[in-house]
Order: structure tokens, then C-alpha cells, then sequence
């Protein structure tokens, strides 16, 4: 993975002492809170419910085992002794003290991290496709692109104070894996016709309020102009984008207002005037960062291991992970590993620092001491031997990390949720729990297969409830938490954004009518068919018309009563 | 007299900033003598009598587009765009296009909410003067033109990203 140089050091380093006068004056009153937030936001650190948070760049998910390691010591020094992946790839802590944050940070440079533009109206950190590089479908390594992003997009001094933030994600492969249909910014890496290698440009995708997926403004952008198209799109949206309205000012509305069509027009005027500029990559820059994505020292194996083969048909419960939790690999022999923090009564995305020390570990010992972050919360060992399978399930199983259950009913996207988060209208963790405690049975979650079930407290989306096969938002009605269901949102090459069913449920509800709709997905299916699959094919009235066919019984009006 | 830091100094500030009071329009609104900096709302409406004066600035405001000035620059001493709150980023862009589209090179002064914090990148897309809001001590602002000392990407200040300046060693890939 990508190593800092002298130059990053020096940023990152100065960026440290930056931040930590800038504590320094918010403490003396130098600053107002008005002036710091803004500061303190644009280097990840949020004030929560009950103390500040703070958000650490996983730069395109890629950790290595040393930076796990140095999250371990941080959740244990500074926090209480755990830390969340998020849907964009990064890591939070929830007890996070202002004094100790500029500390943090430093111990963070040690280990080549950052918490810059992880929050604020600035570009925020580049997501990308948790199997780059290893991925059997994989048409164009996304990672050295997505680097050259984060260095071109760090501090850049233009588009630091947008009128909302700015989130771009980048695939290469076959399948998107990263969800580039609801980004500001989606990047595909392509090939063209002669073979070389560019991009499809997506624009003005996102989620929140206003849903909406991209519209690709250029079918095809030769690499070399990255930068200065990437500049010229920041340019139009820096000076156009409303900033009268916080829920109308990303870019997806911009786009909207204006048709995509002139939007692009106005993108490749702008472009126009820099085009070929010095921004323009060499091929000496392009390998300077590839050379840090070359492939690790894969041993030469057969496709088939022996003795991988014969404990895959002795352990039922060996092959009900391998079904779900390990993903093919384009080298033969190897295999990417999904190890699941979604296991039942641990709120998504949570790892306790002693996970976290036993990830690095196993990172070392089975993977070439990397990890990757999903944007589904999960963690990846991306180049595990087939013939080690059975003992890093082993291990992970006694740590509580395989769980088989990825892409199924309770590998549930959540936010953090009321329980943490100030924005929130509801709590989304305990509707996680109830429904994946209801919902546990391995057997039962393997019958249902592939779906996707996602959460936000709020509007936010932070939980991409739009693109779940069932979307759950919560919202606020005269001071209680109710939640809204949605059905037939997707990630993905299909994408498409979850319709809503009807009113909204109280918390205890909730695992009732994820079984309502399932119940009409058993009885609707045909054969193999998919849960997104069904709802497409026979639509939301089936679904919508079961669940509200009775009443369903409410202890209680709100959703308070589940965390009891 | 208020202070300024111009090109890197503090200096005292000679010019003065015209805005229209409520009720007041840029028809109608007389402009004093001396060093004035105007709304381009009034050299637009004023042109005829303002454009005879041998010192003369005029500002933008963050919703006024750069290009308003296209061919127009000559009457200018100073020419400043005004930042209604700090987090209103649009000026950068407007700054990066009177230098980068329109070749501007005069002063370029940053006006309204300007804070030490946000100096370093307003530098870099080129403003050279800085009128620090009246509350903040202007010396303690000078300090936040160096918070940096280099930088990735290419902008007013640096015509070449980081990447053609310097040769940047590969390091090793792995520990």
C-alpha cells in the first residue's frame, strides 16, 4: 500500500501543529465555537450527544496492520476501548476529549493518518472498492488513482469552504463494489476500445434528502486528465452551488436544476482553459504511486487445495462461511477474506481494541499485514492462502468475527444512530439489534439469501438507507422516533432508489414487519430469485399490502422500549 | 488607520471600503474622494464619472461573477472580494479566476469575514492582501500564511503540482 514520502510527513506534520493551535486558541476564547467548529469539522472532529467524536481517514479502506494496531492503542488511551467503522470507509471514536485531540493526531502521524477533511464542506476522503487489486472481475486497479485524489484533493485551497460536502468513490471492476451511483463524484476506471485507460465520469449522485443517482457527464476521460476535470467540475460547483439552503446545496441538486447535460457543458468549458496544464498526470507520476500497488509476493498454488476441500464438505458450519464471507481472488490459490462486525448484540461496526490487535495480527500472519474497511462496515483480509482458511476462520470465529452472514439479512448497514449522534432523529442501533436477534437463526438468514438491509437515524442517510433492498430511516413525530420503511433501493450496477411503503412504525414493530416482508418474498420467490429480484419483478404492492393487512401489536407508541 | 497585510507585511490601510447602507443605491450613492474601493454594483452604474479618477478600487461580492470585469481591469488599483462569512467559499474561485482567467495582477484583497485560519489558502489562490476583520489582532493572523510549507496541487501561487517540482522517492512497500 501507498508509504508517505518526506512530503507527506511534512503536511500531515504541519497540519498537527496547525490544529493544535488552533485548540489552543479555542480553549483561551481566542476563538468563538462559531469560528473553531468549522476548523475542528474539516479535521474530523464532531461534537456528539455526550462528547466529541472523532472520524480518522482510512484513505480508500486500506489499513495497515501497524495502523490497526495504533486504533487499538487509541480506543484503549482515549476512548473506551472501542472505535466504529463507517459507511465511508474511515473510523470513529465516541469519547474523544478536545484537550487529547491534537495528541491524537500526532500519535496518528506516526502511523502515516490523518483525521484532514474527514467532515466539513470540503472533499472528503475517496472510497473505493474494498477488493481493488485482488478482485476476479477487476478491469483496472482503482487504488493509484484513488491516491493521486487524495493527495491532488488534500488542502486543496479552492475547495475547502463548498457549499456542501464533496464525496467522490472510484471503481474498477466488473461489479461496483463502490456504490459510485450516490456519490458526488462517481469514478469508473475503464478501458477504451484502443486499450487505454480512463474514466467514466458520474456526477451529482447522493443520497439525504433528495436522493438521486448520478448522470455520467463524460463517457470516457483519459486518465492523464484526473486532476484538472476533477477541478474544473469543483470549480462550477464552488460558484453555482446554492448555498442558501443547507438541504438543497450538494451538487446532485446543481446537476438537477440545470440538467446534466449543461452542467457537463459548463464542466468542459471550464475545462477548457486548463486542460493540458501542469495538472495534467505524467506516466513517471501515475507509476511513482502504482509502484506502491504492485502484488505482494504471492506463492505459486494449485486452484485446489486437498485438504481445504475435505473440511469444506465435513463442517457444515466451515462451508456456510466460505459461502458467504469468503470472496474469490484473481490469483490462484488465494482467496479475500470478509471478516463480519456484524455479529448479533454488537452494534455494526464495532470492534473492541483487543479485535482490533487480533485483526492486525491475523493481518500479519495470513494477509501480507493488510486490511481493508467495506463501506457495509465489514473488514477485509484481501490475500488469504486457501489452504489457511480453516484456521483464520478459527481464529476469527473465537474473536466473534465470522459471523457468516455477509450480504445477508442481519449484515446490516447502521449509522451510529440517536445514540450517539446529535443530527438523529432516531436510534438505528437497537432496530439493528431487534431485528438481527429476531432474525439470527444462520439457517433461516441462508434460506433468504442476498439482501440488503439498511439503517439511518436520519435524513442523512448515513445508514444509505435509499439503496437498501429494505430501507429503514427514522424519523420524528411530535417528539417520538417512528420509523419509515422502504423497499427496492439497490447498490450496485443496477442501482436504484427504495420506494416508500406507507406510514411509519414504532421501534417494537419493526422486527414484525422485516418478517412480514419476508414471508411475501418466501411465498412470491421463484426458485433462486433474489429478494431485489421479487420486489422488481412483482413490485411494492404485495409487500406493502401484507404488512399493513393487520395491525401489529405495539406495547408501546415509541421506540424506546426496545433498549429497555 | 486600520492595518493590512499586503504581501506579507502589515502596512497601514489608505483605502477605504464603500458599501451601501439600506435605502441607498448604486445609481444614486455618492462616492467620496480619495481612495475609494466600490461595489461593482456602483462602477457599473458610475462608470462614466468614476472611471476619471486616478485611484480607484472595486470589490465584488460573493455571488458577483469575476468575468463582470472581463477587458475592465485598467481603472484598478485594488481590486477586493469580499468574504460575507468565512465559510462562504465561493471568493476563491472568484480569485482564481481574476488571476488564472482574466490575468489580473494588481492587488487582490480579501475583505468581510478574513481570519487568520483561512489566510493560507486564500494566498494561494491569489489574494496578496488581507483586510483582517477589525476584532482579530492582525499580527497573530500573519502567522497563518505559513501554516504550510508545501503543497500537492497546483494553484495561483504554484504553477506546477507537487509532482513536477520534485523528484519524490519511492519509498519501500512494505515494513
Amino acid at each position: 500500500m501507498y508509504r508517505y514520502d518526506q512530503y507527506d510527513h511534512q503536511i500531515v506534520k504541519e497540519r498537527v501543529a496547525q490544529y493544535r493551535d488552533q485548540v489552543r486558541r479555542r480553549l483561551s476564547d481566542e476563538l468563538i465555537e462559531d469560528e473553531f467548529r468549522i476548523l475542528r469539522l474539516q479535521n474530523g472532529l464532531y461534537l456528539q450527544r455526550h462528547a466529541y467524536m472523532l472520524r480518522i481517514a482510512v484513505p480508500y479502506g486500506l489499513l495497515a496492520s501497524r495502523q490497526v494496531r495504533m486504533f487499538a492503542h487509541i480506543a484503549r488511551k482515549y476512548d473506551r476501548g472501542y472505535g466504529h467503522f463507517t459507511t465511508r470507509q474511515n473510523i470513529q471514536f465516541n469519547w474523544i476529549k478536545l484537550e487529547e485531540s491534537p495528541d491524537i493526531l500526532a500519535e496518528l502521524a506516526t502511523v502515516e493518518m490523518h483525521a484532514i477533511q474527514t467532515s466539513g464542506n470540503c472533499i472528503r476522503n475517496t472510497t473505493s472498492d474494498e477488493l481493488a487489486g485482488v478482485a476476479a472481475d477487476e478491469i483496472v486497479d482503482p487504488r493509484p488513482y484513488a491516491e493521486l485524489i487524495r493527495e491532488w484533493s488534500t488542502f486543496h485551497p479552492e475547495f475547502a469552504y463548498l457549499p456542501r460536502k464533496f464525496k467522490i468513490a472510484i471503481s474498477g471492476s466488473e461489479q461496483d463494489r463502490a456504490a459510485t451511483a450516490v456519490h458526488d463524484v462517481g469514478l469508473h476506471v475503464i478501458r477504451n476500445e484502443a486499450g487505454e485507460v480512463g474514466f467514466r465520469v458520474l456526477v451529482g449522485g447522493g443520497m439525504g434528502r433528495t436522493p438521486i443517482l448520478g448522470s455520467v457527464i463524460r463517457d470516457f476521460l483519459p486518465w492523464q486528465h484526473a486532476m484538472s476535470y476533477l477541478e474544473a467540475i469543483l470549480r462550477v460547483y464552488n460558484q453555482y452551488g446554492r448555498r442558501d439552503n443547507i438541504y438543497k446545496a450538494r451538487i446532485k441538486i446543481l446537476v438537477k436544476a440545470i440538467g446534466a447535460e449543461d452542467f457537463a457543458r459548463q464542466v468542459e468549458a471550464e475545462w477548457l482553459d486548463i486542460k493540458d496544464g501542469p495538472s495534467t498526470l505524467t506516466a513517471e507520476e501515475l507509476q511513482r504511486v502504482a509502484h506502491y500497488f504492485t502484488a505482494p509476493a504471492y506463492a505459486t498454488l494449485p486452484a485446489v487445495d486437498a485438504e481445504f476441500e475435505r473440511k469444506k464438505t465435513e463442517e457444515k458450519a466451515f462451508a456456510n462461511w466460505l459461502k458467504r464471507n469468503v470472496k474469490e481472488h484473481k490469483v490462484p490459490g488465494y482467496a479475500a477474506v470478509i471478516l463480519s462486525l456484524k455479529k448479533t448484540g454488537v452494534p455494526p461496526g464495532d470492534i473492541t481494541a483487543d479485535q482490533l490487535d487480533f485483526v492486525a495480527d491475523l493481518a500479519d500472519r495470513y494477509s501480507f499485514g493488510e486490511l481493508r474497511v467495506t463501506h457495509e462496515q465489514n473488514l477485509v483480509l484481501a490475500d488469504v492462502k486457501q489452504s489457511e482458511l480453516y484456521a483464520v476462520w478459527q481464529e476469527a470465529k473465537a474473536h466473534g468475527l465470522a459471523t457468516p452472514n455477509i450480504g445477508l439479512l442481519t449484515d446490516i448497514i447502521c449509522c451510529p444512530g440517536g445514540d450517539f449522534c446529535s443530527l438523529a432523529n432516531a436510534k438505528s442501533i437497537p432496530i439493528a439489534q431487534a431485528i438481527a436477534e429476531r432474525f439470527d437463526s444462520i439457517d433461516f438468514q441462508h434460506d433468504i439469501g442476498d439482501i440488503e438491509l439498511n439503517i439511518s437515524g436520519c435524513i442523512n442517510a448515513c445508514g444509505h438507507h435509499h439503496v437498501g433492498n429494505i430501507g429503514i430511516l427514522g424519523v420524528d413525530k411530535d417528539g417520538a422516533e417512528w420509523y419509515q420503511v422502504s423497499l427496492g433501493g439497490a447498490q450496485g450496477n443496477v442501482s436504484s432508489i427504495g420506494k416508500i411503503i406507507g406510514p411509519s412504525f414504532s421501534a417494537h414493530q419493526m422486527p414484525t414487519v422485516i418478517d412480514r416482508l419476508l414471508q411475501v418474498y418466501v411465498k412470491q420467490r421463484v426458485e433462486d430469485e433474489r429478494f431485489i429480484d421479487t420486489v422488481r419483478r412483482v413490485g411494492v404492492t404485495p409487500f406493502k399490502d401484507f404488512v399493513y393487512a393487520t395491525p401489529i401489536k405495539a406495547e408501546h407508541a415509541t421506540g424506546e422500549d426496545v433498549c429497555a | 488607520m486600520p492595518n493590512l497585510i499586503k504581501d506579507k507585511v502589515v502596512i497601514d490601510d489608505n483605502w477605504t471600503v464603500l458599501r451601501l447602507a439600506e435605502g441607498e443605491s448604486a445609481e444614486t450613492v455618492s462616492v467620496p474622494v480619495g481612495k475609494v474601493i466600490v461595489p461593482l454594483t456602483v462602477w457599473q452604474a458610475q462608470r462614466a464619472s468614476l472611471q476619471t479618477r486616478s485611484e480607484l478600487g472595486v470589490w465584488l461580492a460573493s455571488d458577483e461573477r469575476p468575468e463582470a470585469l472581463k477587458d475592465d481591469l485598467a481603472p484598478f488599483q485594488v481590486i477586493a472580494v469580499d468574504f460575507p462569512k468565512f465559510a462562504d467559499g465561493r471568493g476563491y474561485s472568484i480569485a482564481y479566476n481574476l488571476r488564472a482567467r482574466l490575468g489580473y495582477n494588481g492587488e487582490l484583497r480579501a475583505i468581510g469575514d478574513v481570519l487568520r485560519d483561512q489566510l493560507f489558502y486564500m494566498q494561494r489562490v491569489g489574494f496578496n492582501a488581507f483586510a483582517v476583520r477589525a476584532d482579530k489582532d492582525i499580527h497573530d493572523a500573519l502567522k497563518g500564511l505559513t501554516d504550510f510549507s508545501e503543497k500537492y496541487q497546483t494553484s495561483w501561487d504554484e504553477k506546477n503540482p507537487l509532482f513536477r517540482r520534485t523528484k519524490r522517492a519511492t519509498q519501500s512497500v512494505r515494513d
